[in-house]
């Protein structure tokens, strides 16, 4: 370990040159469409949604309710037994406050940042959670383990899908 | 070959070409509820290890293998993930038992094919961008160009390729999870729209849903469980060169089948597979790969497959029968599972399960699947009973 650094000439290539043809590269955007169906248990669930409530499933085996709910129980494995409404309040599980989009792009300075979260529900066993995300609340107030309650967006814009949840604020 | 590993496990969902009331993990829930009740296992905790195959291009969603160990009973157990044909996947699980550390292996492949939008958008995408996408053309007229010169090499007609699709759309007939089942003439077959001359569309298989899970035994855990073992003798997997300018006798003979053959073959100490094995599951995505297919495993000679098959050697009262599943053209294409429902068909005839379609006295048979198109890679296993 000398811990000379040896630095080599090169030649340095920028963006331009590939947007003007003289860097040969190939480019292609994927173009590819899925539909999943639902199913029995996720199909439910978004229905639901759609009526502004929260559906699991409970298992008679563990005894666990089951959020988001699917129609067997991968512990006891065995098909579980009935369908449970639980709350739309909970509790925040963890949470991080987040500067970065989607887009990986920064949040400009003054904007609001992200704030997902894992609400455990009241009414699903503890430690069952859903993701989803905070809102009219200042980040630097959340806590692990402060109650919040689901902000629905109104009936007639619900499509059953997670996001007819606005987001859970502190109540 | 290591030590012995038999398949001592079937379960299946049913096989429909659209599937909306299930979700693919209640639709593998099922399978693997009905392979581990078939095998005597009253929990996957029992099990040691978990092996899915599945490619993120046709779930449409990456590093897929996550979404895996639920619905297989593998919640926190060793689970790995095969992107290839089912038989690969077999392949892995057989080598997990082999190595001793492990007695009960699942091996899972399935199919949601209904809900993929643009499954030639994902064909296109695995052909190579710099020589052949620009061309624009639909991924199928590789099959055209190589049926074109298969028939030109080695004397095979249209006729006999009808033939192929004719008997396995009718065998389907007796294979309830078959949904491809029909009686059509040759006629029909060569009437069909022409799409990527030769091939017609009824030289083309249709896609199917379903979900197939397999379980693999040591030969000590094998004797313990349910079901009569059936042993796999010998399993293999090759791949042509990706070039498909350059492939080996392109077209005329499939030389990816040959060299899983060959391997497969080996391990199971084959010597003349048409005198050791008695039936065969052999891809026939197409109509005219069966007849490629049987000659490159050395079933017959190169260039005999469709005069035998007009002679009615591969029929199932013939003297070797051939799909009698109705094949991929008779039950449809599962994409993942393709080879897994061929080993599946394979299991169910050697246990005399085979129902209406069931055929006598059989011992030995081979099942091959082809990883489709743009691929040259195929995979060959040998499966029998004892005495």
């Amino acid at each position: 370990m000398s811990g000379v650094e040896k630095v080599y000439g090169g030649t340095g290539l920028s963006a331009s040159q590939v947007e003007d043809g003289s860097i040969f590269v190939e480019h292609d955007a994927l173009d590819c469409e899925y539909t999943w169906d639902a199913g029995v248990a996720i199909g439910r669930y978004l229905q639901e949604l759609k009526n502004g409530r929260i559906i699991g499933r409970e298992c008679d085996e563990c005894r666990r309710i089951l959020v988001p709910p699917r129609m067997f129980c991968e512990i006891c494995w065995r098909p579980n037994d009935r369908w449970v409404y639980v709350k739309d309040t909970g509790t925040v599980n963890t949470f991080s406050i987040c500067y970065v989009n989607w887009d990986a792009s920064r949040i400009e300075p003054g904007h609001p940042p992200h704030l997902p979260a894992v609400i455990e529900l009241d009414g699903a066993t503890k430690m069952i959670g859903i993701m989803h995300i905070l809102g009219e609340v200042d980040p630097q107030a959340i806590k692990i383990g402060m109650k919040v309650k689901a902000v629905w967006k109104p009936e007639e814009e619900r499509t059953g899908a997670i996001t007819d949840i606005k987001y859970f604020k502190p109540y | 070959m290591g030590k012995r590993v038999a398949i001592v496990g079937i379960g299946y969902s049913t096989f429909r070409t659209t599937s909306q009331d299930v979700n693919y993990r209640e639709m593998i829930f099922d399978a693997a509820f009905k392979c581990y009740e078939d095998a005597g296992v009253k929990h996957p905790r029992e099990i040691d290890a978990f092996v899915a195959t599945s490619e993120d291009f046709m779930e449409g969603v990456s590093i897929a293998d996550e979404y895996v160990p639920d619905q297989l009973g593998a919640a926190t157990r060793p689970v790995e993930s095969i992107t290839g044909d089912g038989i690969q996947g077999l392949a892995a699980a057989l080598m997990q038992v082999q190595t001793g550390q492990l007695n009960l292996v699942a091996a899972s492949s399935f199919s949601k094919a209904s809900n993929v939008i643009d499954y030639y958008n994902v064909v296109s995408y695995a052909c190579d961008p710099t020589y052949i996408r620009p061309l624009k053309e639909h991924p199928y007229f590789i099959a055209g160009l190589e049926m074109m010169k298969y028939l030109h090499g080695t004397g095979t007609t249209k006729e006999q390729c009808a033939k192929v699709a004719v008997k396995n759309k009718e065998n389907a007939l007796d294979n309830p999870n078959a949904a491809y089942g029909s009686l059509v003439s040759v006629e029909d077959v060569l009437n069909s729209p022409m799409r990527f001359d030769p091939l017609g569309l009824l030289d083309t298989c249709g896609d199917i849903d379903g979900a197939i899970v397999l379980l693999l035994a040591s030969e000590e855990k094998a004797r313990e469980l349910n079901k009569e073992p059936i042993w796999i003798n010998g399993i293999g997997w090759g791949t042509d060169t990706p070039n498909l300018d350059s492939r080996i006798n392109f077209g005329a003979e499939a030389q990816y089948a040959k060299l899983a053959g060959q391997k497969a073959y080996k391990m199971a100490g084959i010597k003349s597979p048409k005198n050791e094995i008695d039936f065969a599951e052999v891809d026939d995505t197409f109509t005219y790969k069966e007849l490629q297919h049987l000659e490159a495993l050395d079933i017959c000679a190169p260039g005999d497959a469709g005069k035998l098959l007009e002679q009615g050697a591969f029929s199932s009262k013939g003297t070797f029968p051939v799909n009698v599943s109705g094949g991929s053209l008779g039950m449809g294409y599962s994409h993942e599972a393709n080879g897994t429902q061929k080993v599946m068909e394979i299991v169910l005839q050697l246990r005399g399960e085979a129902g209406k379609r069931q055929l006598d006295g059989v011992k030995t048979g081979l099942a091959f699947a082809w990883r489709g198109i743009p691929t040259a890679t195929g995979a060959a296993v040998i499966l029998s009973k004892d005495k």
